[in-house]
């Protein structure tokens, strides 16, 4: 008797869904990638250039395309997972239109919410014309034009590290972990965007931790000249002339200061996703203090949710880069092919 | 067998409460200021000697504060108050009319079935007989009622019940006893004598149909002696010692005694006074969203009574004021605690017994140093202004609020100045709340410098803790005004004119403005202008924390989230369009709380304002700021 082919659901479509689709596919199992955007990619499509070599991200992306256009992946867009359901062997996922799909297995592959930045008022997002995300800024650089709001070239230019990200105050005391790097990278590319300018990061720590990072961060300094204060921006206002003036301490110097700026970009961290953290809550899926999904084990079980045929793969689980999502992604396959073969 | 021995546990506490209660009376007296001594002894000749007494009828007995928050703890409390007081007042009428001669000692009337067993067979005797017994059955019923909320508190409308010592316990036990061993007590006596009222009659007939009524009845009466005897003994140890003194404390507080901004023997009556019923429990929003049970004023005011270490409880507060307002007994506990903040640490640990429950206690504070001196700021330079815009630290950080009241005070016409555009210096305020009053004053006296110097006839500001501070510990000429009221005027003589928003809203009152200030009209007349104002569940004295509050020292986030969110769950409610506050610290914490779109009312008003701006309606404000220089 010939077996069933096994068919497996991967919730999200970005690069943790994408890969996972692009693996699970080629070792001859059926995938359903629910995505909840127009088309696959995640926070991918939005960027520019990515660290720490600022490779053009659509290098990436093609990769990650070619990964799931193969016949065994049926790409399902503008829903979203809302619930995980077992009936027996077999998971039941209901999707947002209503319908449900029913598989072997299904990996979580939700991802991550970009911190809304207007939740820190006190830096005027939202209210000040020239207060910009990080995420807005990687738009500019598509355009290849970083200006003000009323067109003009910017200055002098801040980047205000860990908004959203280790701050008790918005309940989040985890580390976005990429946020630091960043703020080099784009460093780097608005001093080479605009050579007249000065560049300013003010940061808690510089957290380096990949592979050729510091070399970046050193390269900035020695090569491009961006400064780095060490010190929390504790807030921000208008002056007369349309500049913004923010209050910061440089706790190195141990002085408090103000600093007038063009041009101010916050350094958006991640928070768990919205659609993710319905699904979880909806399943029964445990989430952390930091509102991620808890894995079975901190160390070697990060794949695993604790519940049968329910895996995980990427940032649902905690801020990462691609990387290291890329790599997530691979063993939650390989989590999930041992669970579909040992049944 | 007819011996009278065993009154005396009774006689014996009896004469011991008077004479402790005589004598600490004496000793607060004694340490009370000059200027209180002399209230008090006017008080005694006045009008608030017989307010004292009404108020002592109404609250004392009557209970009629905690009648109106719940009926059943009410009656609860007036069975047993009001209940004991009548048997006391009868039973004395009884035994000075029915007994042998005038004028007996106590015992003779509390123990007066015993002496007189032949006693109420017949005629008006045997009806009053009936009265008597009427009473101890309403005492009885008070009884239950307190046996019942002890294990399921719920029933009375009570959340959560006190957590008591085990003096409290030992009293709470003879107190309990004493009412049915009386009845018991009694019933064996009529029992064996065949007579006695409806109730002890009755009882004492069926209990003697099968048991020795005769032989049984003294050890009641031991019983009845022993735990009136017990209760009095340990009165001054426990909750209950509330009841004389809270005598003493109505007629302070009616004769104009204040609790000031320091310990005095005012406030040790006040902690003396407090019943530890736990009502402050049960309104506590750490105790209702956060979980956090121990943290209340009635183990603030205990732990203050029996000199415990309480630092943890002083500073873990929010200071939002929600107790002070239900209080049966009036405590100010808000600045009670504050007042222990800024005494600093003391040494509480190794205090033998009489240290802790003597009559002689001594608070010993370790003095602190400042911790921090303001020195480095300068004198700022004149700039005189009319009306002075302060937006405080918090609404700096609420930019959104400072964009709002421009535009409305450009839109208005007003002629201000900004004094904190480029940063200011901090109110104070927060300094004072964590009890650090001498640092807060260089603040104080620096702000007051600027304001001074600018001549400025209005103080306008937009955080609800700058006003508080401005208006009461600030020594100025200017008035000051919050911005919702400083609106409200605009709209009202007529320089502003916001349009009308299709917008159905709720209004949030912030401690400091609220409860703290008395500001409830105002930002709901500028609401109600221009928009649709819809009423909440607990708003204007009763409002909520939002949990965001500089008051407590010690929250974590994750707590102060819990009680953000439930705050904001009862706000929205009726689903509104919109959460309206009037405090930067309380949108700030709403915001996060909630899906629902919170703004501050100057934000609300902005809205409505025509969009072209018009900027030259200058002198019809001035006028204004006139009147209210003026008035």
């Amino acid at each position: 008797m010939k077996e069933k082919r096994k068919h497996v659901i991967v919730a999200g479509g970005g690069v943790a869904g994408m890969e996972a689709a692009g693996s699970l596919a080629e070792m001859g199992i059926r995938v359903t990638l629910v995505e909840k955007g127009e088309d696959p990619g995640g926070h991918l499509l939005q960027w520019h250039a990515l660290f720490p070599g600022r490779r053009p991200a659509e290098e990436v992306r093609k990769y990650l395309r070619k990964r799931i256009a193969h016949e065994n992946i049926n790409v399902i867009t503008r829903t979203t997972v809302e619930k995980v359901r077992h009936h027996g062997h077999e998971i039941i996922a209901d999707l947002s239109g209503g319908t449900e799909e029913r598989a072997d297995a299904l990996i979580v592959a939700t991802g991550f919410d970009l911190f809304d930045a207007h939740r820190k008022e006190e830096y005027g997002y939202g209210i000040y014309d020239n207060v910009i995300t990080s995420a807005d800024l990687e738009e500019m650089f598509n355009g290849k034009r970083v200006v003000r709001a009323d067109g003009s070239v910017p200055s002098r230019i801040g980047f205000i590290h860990c908004v959203g990200s280790r701050d008790e105050k918005v309940n989040n005391n985890h580390c976005s972990k990429v946020c630091c790097v960043t703020a080099v990278k784009q460093a780097i590319e608005v001093r080479k965007l605009l050579p007249e300018s000065e560049v300013f990061c003010f940061y808690m720590d510089m957290r380096m931790f990949g592979p050729y990072y510091e070399e970046l961060y050193r390269e900035s300094q020695e090569v491009h000249n961006v400064n780095y204060m060490r010190g929390k921006v504790s807030e921000a206002s208008v002056n007369i002339n349309n500049r913004l003036v923010i209050k910061v301490e440089d706790t190195l110097a141990g002085r408090p200061l103000k600093m007038e700026l063009d041009l101010m970009v916050l350094m958006v961290g991640m928070e768990m996703s919205k659609p993710g953290a319905r699904l979880a809550e909806a399943s029964g899926l445990n989430t952390g203090i930091n509102r991620f999904l808890e894995s079975a084990d901190q160390h070697y079980g990060t794949n695993r949710s604790g519940v049968a045929g329910i895996f995980y793969a990427g940032t649902c689980t905690a801020p990462m880069n691609i990387t290291d999502t890329i790599s997530h992604s691979r063993s939650a396959v390989e989590e999930t092919v041992r669970y579909l073969g040992g049944r | 067998m007819n011996s009278d021995i065993f009154v005396w546990p009774f006689n014996l506490g009896l004469y011991f409460i008077l004479i402790y209660s005589v004598v600490r009376s004496t000793i607060w007296f004694r340490n009370l200021s000059r200027a209180d001594k002399l209230r008090l002894q006017r008080g005694f000749f006045g009008m608030p000697f017989m307010q004292s007494i009404r108020e002592i009828f109404m609250e004392s007995l009557l209970h009629r504060r905690i009648f109106k928050k719940n009926p059943v703890l009410g009656y609860m409390h007036m069975s047993l108050a009001f209940g004991w007081f009548l048997l006391i007042v009868f039973g004395t009428i009884e035994a000075d009319f029915f007994g042998e001669r005038h004028l007996n000692p106590p015992s003779h009337a509390i123990f007066f079935r015993w002496f007189n067993p032949e006693h109420g067979a017949s005629g008006l005797a045997a009806i009053y007989g009936h009265w008597m017994d009427f009473l101890l059955i309403f005492i009885l019923s008070g009884l239950l009622l307190a046996v019942v909320k002890r294990f399921i508190p719920g029933m009375m409308g009570m959340k959560k019940t006190t957590r008591h010592t085990w003096s409290d316990r030992i009293a709470l036990i003879s107190l309990w006893l004493i009412f049915p061993s009386r009845l018991l007590a009694e019933s064996f006596t009529c029992g064996a004598h065949g007579n006695g009222g409806f109730l002890t009659g009755n009882l004492g007939a069926a209990l003697a149909s099968f048991l020795p009524a005769a032989d049984i009845a003294p050890y009641f009466w031991w019983l009845y002696s022993l735990s009136l005897g017990t209760f009095f003994f340990l009165l001054p140890v426990t909750r209950y010692f509330h009841i004389p003194v809270e005598l003493l404390l109505i007629f302070m507080r009616n004769s104009g005694i204040t609790t000031a901004d320091r310990w005095s023997a005012y406030t040790e009556v006040q902690t003396h006074a407090c019943s530890s019923c736990g009502i402050c429990i049960s309104v506590c929003q750490m105790s209702r969203a956060a979980g956090i049970n121990d943290m209340q004023s009635v183990y603030f005011v205990k732990g203050l009574r029996n000199e415990r270490d309480i630092a943890a409880i002083t500073a873990n507060c929010l200071m939002c004021g929600r107790c002070d307002e239900v209080c049966p007994v009036g405590i100010e506990l808000g600045p009670l605690r504050l007042i222990e903040r800024r005494q600093g640490e003391r040494e509480v640990t190794k205090l033998k017994f009489f240290d802790r429950y003597g009559l002689m206690r001594r608070r010993e504070h370790i003095e602190r140093e400042p911790t921090q001196s303001y020195s480095y700021l300068t004198p700022e330079e004149e700039k005189p202004a009319d009306v002075l815009f302060f937006a405080g630290c918090m609404t700096h950080l609420t930019p959104s609020v400072i964009a709002a009241m421009k535009k409305i005070m450009d839109s208005a016409g007003v002629r201000y100045r900004f004094m904190d555009e480029q940063g200011g210096v901090c109110c104070g305020r927060p300094l004072m709340l964590a009890g650090r009053d001498r640092e807060a004053r260089e603040l104080i006296n620096h702000n007051s410098d600027i304001i001074w110097k600018s001549g400025a006839k209005t103080l306008v500001t937009s955080c609800p803790i700058c006003y508080k501070v401005f208006r009461e510990s600030y020594y100025l000429e200017a008035e000051v005004m919050h911005h919702s009221e400083f609106i409200n005027l605009l709209i009202e003589e007529g320089s502003l004119r916001p349009g009308y928003l299709h917008r159905r809203v709720v209004y949030h009152d912030p401690c400091d403005l609220g409860r703290g200030s008395g500001i409830y009209d105002e930002p709901r007349a500028v609401i109600s202008y221009v928009a649709e104002l819809q009423p909440v569940p607990e708003e204007r004295s009763m409002s909520l924390c939002c949990g965001g509050s500089l008051g407590n020292l010690t929250l974590s986030s994750g707590k102060r989230s819990l009680i953000a969110a439930d705050a904001a769950r009862i706000l929205t409610q009726s689903d509104p369009d919109e959460v309206i506050t009037s405090c930067p610290l309380c949108k700030k914490t709403f915001a996060k709380a909630t899906e629902t779109r919170v703004s501050d009312i100057a934000e609300l008003v902005a809205a409505a304002l025509p969009k072209p701006v018009r900027k030259t309606r200058g002198r019809a404000s001035l006028a204004a700021v006139k009147t209210v220089a003026d008035g």
